[in-house]
């Protein structure tokens, strides 16, 4: 398999990429298009008289300009630009401002193109006159508005016969018409190190870079990857990504910040559920309505703990159901983030300033989430008085079932109500009970709209609001008269299934290049940017659906199948000039791994990594002061000993108020809102903590330690154990000049540690090398610490 | 700049960082490139966030203390004398008053007026009144615009305080301090732009409230501890000496360099300059909280060396506020003077439920010597016109005295949102001002109510940003510390001097 094979089956001639000074013309900025729009569209077709409009390139980004004073909140001289239905509606006026097929006779043309100021639109920057060349063209031709690209029913092409992996047919075709070729593919040690780290986080040993490159068998690549997609640690590896979204952590939230003892298991869930390659649409509907399948298990009212990563305030002054309604709020947001990758939040106070989403279809959004109640019960192992605990707890939560009706109107209760359920929080933490969420059956809430979003002032008069997807998306079509958080998620996977599979499609891919195919991860909204690879994202977003039942490891294994995936990502200065962004994918990307993934591959590589699948969380070392700027000055559970020590960092104990401070300098999210796409910062705190930080000294002592302890040629013991330390942590041979500068630093700390022998004791900490001399296992120590701290050693390939 | 005009050996000289790198980068910088929004790149890489660029226009403000008094002191103790509430104390408030209106705690039944105790005194040109909690910051009423006309739509803490730092009442936003590092990067290559101190315990926020939120994660607040290194892990690991950790960074510098010259990477660029950054702030952040060379009269005036009193009922935490306290408003001098941008000092324990006067005592002890002091100090120095000071909270407490269930006697106050003092000094705020007026008992304002994003604005205004302009596209939308929903205005009553008439006051 190569690229030559998908070259060939391209019927566009390949042009030499140094020659190509006509395309620097799209970096040129032109006035109708924004800086970020994808490379390549060509800006200069617009100005052309015959060129078509494109309404997404020319037009949207012209209307943005007047939304805020005529978009979604507000709606001057009552027109909207939000939507073409708004914009030819009738304005305050009486008339509409455009009037499709008649540029002339619009309002709209008359406004921009007036040369009095007191009329002119918009009143600061007039639009350039290309712009309202553009708008009068768009306007005589019918004002065409098409259904938002990401909204659209999937187009899947056909593909010529003969190609082998689409995903190169795609790219190649874009390529080629930019004129670039591709990046030769990466070499094996290069190709192993990235897909262990893609698919599993952790480094593969020296012997599987060993075997792999001596494998000479055509399917080697092929069993690589099976082997990776086999191990436990994928599940590990993409459960966290899946937590991310789900915006998981191990604690309530807000100032008491209480550690919640049963959250783990959500995230063992996921694990299982991802190992298990459960379908993603299964995946879906245990999350969102585990507690509403017919014959649920157990397990699927662990899945629903998805909605209990919203956060309890349990400040006593709190108002126990504006609390409760933030919540509902942050689920709703949620789903629209995680599932739909639109944002919606805007919308519980107001109508969407420039996506036609009413705050009415907000709320009957909302309606899905509000008959959530929590839930507790013994689901393994219960104890011997189960029953008794079981009564109890009903006891206590009938009470508040009452005061909760009573204080809706009698805020008296306030307090009271924020006792009760504090006071059951922790009888459910105590005694063990696992808590989910169910439906409410009886007593059911209604829904309204809140204005402005504020709770206490719902709008009785425009009546209760039933649950329904809102009308920018596909309809729905539930079971019965009302829809269900059941109908909601099958709705996600059935008629939604365009929008979710391009979703998670580009969030697959996103962790597999760094970069999604479309900039924009978390916003398919009318602002979210186009893909570079329109065709290609629709292309496997149908397949996904359709000939991969939504398999995750389906997808990922044809993603790391391509050519695509393989290439180097080494940075080609010339091409570099022309798509700095590399959105045409001309070479892979090269990137710092994840913030628990550095803590894996440096205890990993120090033989210190705990392997341990799944389990409770743990609670490695963290600054005493860091433990206390949680507000209630309790540093939380103590730490964690033996093995559980060196766990990898998925399991490390998330507390929102005092999060490992290493978790978040490498931009680990903070758990308070769902987060599809981590930042990936670079800066000087990072380097202070792999240089000095525990965990990462630890890890060097561990790291030294293994280093005296090989077997090596003792004819040239120096050279011999430095190249064996480059390739066991970078997983390639050294070159001459890295085993030169290593092992000058080498004699520099002998010199010192031979004269300092405290000080070598001191360096070696816990982890002495039994049998050598302190002084010779401290110069080790500093040697190792330098290798961990490389540039390419925390960087994916 | 055509890239397509430059040659190879040209971009590949610019982008390998050192000289040539920050050339281009003033280059950029000095053409107006640096307009707050857009994060300079050349060929599309993105060089250093944190490099100063230019405001909007020319600001008066060029780094700002943020006084965050957490948990809400009480205004009725500390600025808002009302006469007419003590003359009240003990009656009910009138019906009308409380109708629709939600406290955290109170019983508004039963709940009673409440006066203060203190005794108020005018001080300044302007007559600015300040209870006898504060006698040092009142001697600084001429340098000082206080507004009594703060409100808020937030009446728990932590979303309070969200409100306060981040425009919303929502996680995930970057703060205050975040937005300016963001427009105006920083003055000090040896240390972060945007630090925090705290004093007690934590405050209920904790790290969201100098979160970075969807900005880069330079701009997050970086906390310094007070006492033992400032940053985390600033201290080289047990038994390396400064001479090994040199000569493991130039052995890093050489590989990670030739690593470069292969691959052509920048990040690999930045990520050497990080390391040489980290290990100038191993040097500098020591010598920024050593005060061994301050003198003992500067010393003795921010009261570094005073006990704590002991007050009834402790909420502080550990014994050491006084000195903690003072320490910190010492070391936000040293850090503006080093040119750092946003210096946060968080103290946690306002929230006078009950022992409301002990704890002002306590509390105003603490806080009003050292701040005045760093005032003072500032203006002596010259850096007072361009350090902007700011005492605020999330909310203030209510003239209604806190009636809880369980209470055996009435002590403290709830959480009041409808009206609350703040104050400014320096940075181009307008000393001698008294902004805005609340009802006889305190309840409302009564004129010029200062919505808190309006205070932002204001406050984005005095560093010459427009905070219609500083936004960051997020989930397709631009986001701004001012919430986009809402028109807020800067308020040219707050600025000093000749405010450019032309300069963007308005709505939006």
């Amino acid at each position: 398999m190569s690229w030559q094979n998908e070259i060939a089956q391209s019927r566009c001639v390949l042009i030499c990429a140094l020659a190509l000074s006509s395309i620097g013309t799209f970096r040129g900025t032109h006035a109708a298009t924004s800086a970020e729009h994808p490379v390549g569209a060509g800006v200069d077709e617009a100005c052309e008289i015959d060129a078509p409009i494109d309404f997404q390139r020319d037009i949207r980004p012209i209307l943005e300009k007047c939304s805020t004073c005529h978009g979604g909140v507000k709606k001057t001289a009552g027109l909207s630009v939000v939507s073409r239905k708004l914009l030819l509606d009738d304005t305050d006026s009486g008339k509409p401002c455009v009037i499709p097929g008649d540029a002339a006779g619009s309002e709209l043309i008359r406004r921009v193109s007036s040369d009095d100021a007191d009329e002119r639109m918009p009143p600061d920057e007039p639009l350039s006159q290309i712009e309202v060349q553009l708008l009068r063209r768009w306007i005589d031709a019918g004002a065409s508005w098409p259904e938002h690209w990401a909204y659209r029913a999937l187009a899947r092409k056909t593909l010529p016969s003969g190609t082998t992996n689409p995903i190169d047919y795609f790219v190649l075709k874009r390529l080629s018409q930019a004129g670039i070729w591709p990046s030769t593919r990466a070499d094996r040690p290069t190709l192993i190190r990235r897909l262990s780290l893609d698919l599993t986080g952790l480094l593969p040993s020296t012997r599987e870079v060993g075997v792999f490159v001596g494998d000479r068998s055509a399917t080697a690549y092929d069993d690589l990857v099976n082997r990776l997609l086999a191990s436990e640690h994928y599940g590990e590896r993409w459960a966290r990504h899946w937590l991310d979204e789900a915006r998981y952590a191990d604690s309530e939230g807000y100032e008491k910040d209480p550690i919640k003892n049963d959250a783990y298991l959500f995230r063992d869930w996921v694990i299982h559920a991802i190992n298990d390659d459960m379908p993603f649409d299964n995946f879906t509907r245990k999350q969102i309505a585990g507690d509403l399948l017919p014959n649920r298990t157990n397990d699927d009212l662990v899945a629903t703990k998805l909605h209990l990563q919203a956060q309890f305030n349990l400040e006593g002054g709190v108002d126990s159901e504006e609390d409760r309604t933030k919540r509902v709020i942050d689920r709703t947001n949620m789903v629209g983030t995680v599932w739909l990758a639109t944002t919606i939040g805007c919308c519980q106070c107001h109508d969407h300033p420039y996506d036609p989403i009413s705050q009415g279809d907000y709320y009957a959004f909302y309606a899905f989430f509000n008959n959530l109640d929590l839930a507790a019960d013994f689901l393994e192992n219960p104890p011997d008085d189960a029953g008794g605990r079981r009564q109890k707890r009903m006891e206590k939560w009938n009470e508040i079932v009452d005061m909760s009706r009573r204080q809706v109107t009698d805020k008296n209760l306030n307090f009271e109500l924020q006792e009760k359920l504090n006071d059951l929080r922790r009888f459910d933490n105590d005694l063990g009970f696992t808590r989910y969420l169910v439906e409410r059956t009886v007593d059911r809430r209604k829904t309204y709209v809140f204005r402005r979003g504020n709770f206490l002032r719902p709008l009785l008069d425009e009546g209760e609001v039933s649950p329904v997807a809102p009308r920018l998306w596909p309809s729905m079509k539930p079971a019965s008269d009302e829809a269900s958080r059941l109908d909601l998620a099958n709705w996600l996977t059935a008629e939604a299934a365009p929008i979710v599979a391009r979703v998670r499609v580009n969030r697959v891919w996103m962790h597999l290049f760094g970069k999604p195919l479309a900039v924009q991860t978390i916003d398919f909204g009318s602002r979210g940017d186009m893909p570079s690879h329109p065709e290609l994202l629709d292309w496997l977003a149908d397949w996904f659906i359709h000939d991969a039942g939504w398999s995750r490891k389906e997808l990922i294994r044809l993603i790391v199948s391509s050519e695509t995936y393989c290439q180097s990502s080494d940075t080609r200065p010339d091409i570099a000039q022309i798509d700095a962004d590399n959105q045409l994918l001309w070479r892979q990307n090269r990137h710092r791994v994840e913030a628990e993934i550095l803590r894996d591959i440096a205890l990993d590589v120090s033989g210190l990594l705990c392997r341990k699948v799944r389990g409770r969380s743990v609670r490695p070392p963290i600054p005493a002061h860091v433990a206390q700027q949680s507000f209630v000055s309790n540093p939380g559970p103590p730490i964690s000993k033996g093995k559980d020590r060196y766990r990898r960092g998925l399991y490390t104990l998330c507390r929102r108020t005092a999060i490992d401070p290493n978790l978040l300098t490498f931009d680990c999210p903070d758990a308070s809102v769902a987060a599809p796409r981590r930042q990936r910062s670079n800066n000087a705190l990072q380097a202070l903590a792999t240089l000095q930080n525990e965990v990462f000294l630890e890890a060097a002592q561990g790291f030294a330690k293994r280093l005296v302890g090989l077997d090596v040629d003792l004819d040239r013991t120096d050279q011999h154990r430095l190249g064996l330390a480059i390739q066991m942590a970078l997983s390639r041979n050294p070159e001459p000049f890295e085993i030169s500068t290593l092992a000058d630093l080498l004699t520099d700390s002998r010199s010192f540690y031979q004269s300092h022998s405290e000080e070598a004791v001191r360096l070696v900490g816990a982890h002495r090398a039994e049998g050598v001399d302190p002084a010779e296992n401290a110069s080790w120590v500093v040697v190792a610490r330098a290798i961990l701290n490389l540039d390419e050693f925390i960087t994916r390939q | 700049m055509n890239p397509m005009q430059q040659t190879r050996r040209e971009f590949l000289t610019t982008s390998a960082g050192g000289l040539g790198g920050m050339a281009v980068t003033a280059i950029l910088a000095g053409d107006g490139f640096g307009g707050a929004t857009t994060p300079l790149r050349v060929a599309g890489q993105v060089l250093n966030p944190l490099a100063a660029r230019d405001a909007h226009f020319a600001p008066k403000a060029k780094s700002c203390i943020f006084f965050f008094m957490a948990g809400a002191p009480s205004q009725f103790d500390l600025f808002d004398y009302k006469p007419e509430l003590n003359k009240l104390h003990g009656q009910k408030m009138p019906q009308s008053l409380t109708k629709g209106v939600r406290f955290a705690f109170l019983q508004k039944d039963t709940a009673t007026l409440m006066g203060s105790p203190r005794t108020f005194r005018q001080h300044g040109d302007s007559g600015m009144w300040f209870s006898d909690a504060l006698p040092n910051i009142a001697t600084c009423a001429d340098d000082i615009c206080m507004i009594k006309s703060m409100h808020t739509e937030q009446f728990n803490h932590h979303p309070g305080q969200l409100f306060m730092q981040c425009g919303q009442a929502r996680f995930g936003l970057p703060s205050m301090g975040s937005w300016i590092s963001y427009g105006l990067g920083t003055e000090n290559e040896n240390m972060p732009s945007y630090v925090v101190l705290t004093s007690g315990r934590g405050s209920s926020g904790g790290a969201t409230l100098w979160a970075n939120g969807f900005l880069s994660s330079v701009h997050a607040g970086v906390l310094l501890r007070n006492d033992g290194p400032p940053i985390l892990n600033l201290d080289n690991p047990p038994g390396i000496p400064t001479s090994l950790q040199r000569k493991t960074l130039d052995a890093l510098a050489e590989i990670n360099r030739k690593r470069y010259e292969q691959i052509h990477d920048r990040e690999i660029d930045s990520r050497i300059s990080n390391y040489e950054l980290a290990f100038r702030m191993q040097a500098a952040a020591p010598e920024l909280t050593d005060l061994s060379c301050e003198t003992a009269e500067t010393l003795n005036t921010y009261g570094i060396h005073r006990h704590d009193f002991k007050a009834g009922k402790d909420r502080s935490g550990s014994g050491n506020q006084f000195r903690s306290f003072a320490t910190n408003c010492l070391l936000a001098r040293r850090l503006v003077e080093r040119g750092v941008r946003f210096v946060s000092i968080i103290f946690a324990s306002w929230d006078h439920h009950s022992g409301l006067d002990e704890g002002i005592r306590y509390n105003a002890t603490m806080a009003d010597q050292p701040i005045a002091a760093l005032v003072k100090d500032l203006k002596q120095r010259g850096l007072l016109e361009e350090t902007l000071v700011v005492w605020a909270s999330e909310f203030g407490r209510t003239p209604l005295g806190e009636n809880r269930v369980g209470y055996d006697a009435v002590t403290g106050r709830d959480h009041h949102p409808n009206a609350f003092t703040v104050f400014m000094a320096g940075g181009g705020s307008k000393g001698g001002t008294i902004y805005g007026e609340t009802d006889e008992i305190g309840w409302n304002p009564v004129g010029d109510p200062v919505h808190v994003n309006d205070f932002q604005a204001t406050l984005l205004h005095l560093f010459g940003l427009d905070h219609r302009k500083l936004t960051h596209r997020h989930q397709g939308v631009d986001h701004r510390l001012t919430n986009i929903t809402r028109q807020s205005h800067v308020i040219p009553a707050m600025l000093a001097g000749d405010s450019n008439p032309s300069l963007p006051l308005g709505p939006a």
